[in-house]
């Protein structure tokens, strides 16, 4: 009983980091993961920061899950988010200037995250705390991986380095424009392409519609049809 | 108002829309970039709903946080005070519309409740006043000409994207590039292209 019960939790975590990957699969919060991945290092600050955000808005929302009333929730749930998204920025404020610099408005804008929304209102909403924590843990650390992983290839061709160590120089010159922004788009379309041709589907997400916006599930004006992924996916 | 101001408003308004434009340039509001510009009604209806909630959130945003919040030292309650701001305007401009102006809310009403989300409205009002403390002259006009630019800037990379994507449609594409890593790729040339306004706007002014 009590392995089984790890078990569950254990591919709880998983499951963010590969099967459902916010940002590879699942396709959230691509904004921020576009627009940090410069380089390595902020995609882990902006990581790190996301994923405190996502594991303590999991666990408050889980807590209050039967306190909010139904029809106020998504104002309630950014509320709390916006909350833990003021402690981060103080906190990197105070003990990370530099850091606080290079994400600049990215950081006030983890709020608005489809990753975090998204979350309280598909598992937190729904699950006890432990399971909540343990969901947000994962999706933050398989944010935090597709976005160190966008970060090192950019990085790396973009400036030559990675995490400031250089690495091509004398090598092969930079390729400046994987720094700007066209090549934020490009890196990220061609991740999305091979985590589908490696993953058992076989096929990239074809499209986001709805399934992309944290408010789909009490949004009743539909662009598209429903995504079935997403009822498996509870 | 003097011919210098003017020249300063309008060269605002075309930096936000060529060359800060806040899709192919900042990385703000990129779900909606790519997950409702695959028809081009679609894209015209959500940009327009865009740049409305764009200019009155600033409108209101930008006195409360310069009159009250910084006034008052609550510097740091921006964010919650933004995102609930945004969030009740949204609600309110949804309930008018349906009260006042049902042809308008039939077009644009069906795109507000995705919008309290949209980081582009939350990033411009934050970014206006990023402006505003780096550039004294940076006032509440400029703030809403710049507001009004950013929406309309969202609205022609929405229109010409989705045009690009129509063309995508009868390509012929590796199964595992299809769908979302092609579009992806496709935005990628469309950014290059806004590269290209680089010190466009510096130039005429």
């Amino acid at each position: 009983m009590e392995k089984k019960k790890t078990g569950g939790l254990f591919r709880e975590f998983t499951k963010g980091i590969i099967r459902e990957n916010p940002v590879l699969r699942l396709v959230l919060g691509c904004c921020a993961t576009l627009a940090v991945t410069t380089a390595a290092s902020n995609a882990i600050g902006m990581g790190a920061a996301t994923t405190f955000v996502l594991v303590c808005s999991n666990a408050a929302i889980s807590l209050l899950r039967n306190v909010i009333p139904n029809k106020v929730r998504i104002p309630a749930f950014i509320t709390i988010i916006a909350g833990f998204v003021t402690i981060v920025q103080l906190f990197i404020k105070a003990f990370s200037p530099a850091l606080d610099t290079a994400l600049g408005v990215f950081l006030p804008l983890i709020v608005v995250n489809c990753i975090i929304l998204g979350r309280a209102e598909m598992f937190a909403s729904k699950n006890k705390v432990l399971p909540s924590v343990v969901d947000g843990l994962g999706m933050g650390v398989g944010f935090t991986a597709a976005m160190l992983c966008m970060g090192i290839i950019r990085e790396l061709l973009g400036a030559g380095t990675v995490f400031g160590i250089p690495i091509l120089s004398g090598f092969m010159e930079p390729i400046i424009i994987f720094l700007l922004p066209p090549g934020g788009f490009f890196v990220f379309g061609i991740l999305i392409a091979l985590s589908g041709k490696l993953s058992r589907e076989g096929h990239a997400p074809e499209s986001m519609g709805c399934a992309g916006c944290p408010l789909a599930a009490s949004c009743s004006k539909r662009l598209d049809e429903a995504q079935p992924e997403e009822k498996e996916a509870e | 108002m003097d011919a210098q101001t003017i020249k300063t408003l309008v060269g605002i308004f075309l930096a936000a829309i060529l060359t800060e434009n806040y899709v192919l340039n900042k990385f703000l509001g990129i779900c909606p970039f790519l997950g409702v510009s695959k028809k081009l009604n679609t894209a015209f209806g959500m940009s327009c709903a865009v740049t409305v909630v764009m200019v009155i959130a600033t409108a209101v945003t930008w006195p409360l946080y310069t009159y009250l919040l910084r006034s008052w030292h609550l510097e740091y309650l921006q964010t919650i005070v933004f995102i609930l701001v945004i969030a009740a305007l949204v609600q309110l401009l949804e309930t008018v519309l349906h009260k006042y102006m049902p042809p308008l809310y039939n077009s644009l009403g069906i795109y507000l409740p995705l919008i309290t989300t949209n980081c582009a409205v939350l990033g411009v009002t934050m970014l206006v006043l990023e402006k505003t403390a780096a550039d004294a002259s940076f006032g509440y006009l400029q703030s809403l000409v710049n507001a009004f630019g950013s929406g309309v800037g969202f609205l022609v990379a929405m229109i010409l994207f989705a045009g690009v994507r129509e063309r995508l449609e009868d390509c012929d594409i590796p199964q595992f590039f299809r769908g979302l890593p092609i579009t992806l790729v496709a935005a990628s040339l469309v950014a290059v292209s806004f590269l290209g306004f680089n010190g466009v706007v510096d130039r005429l002014l």
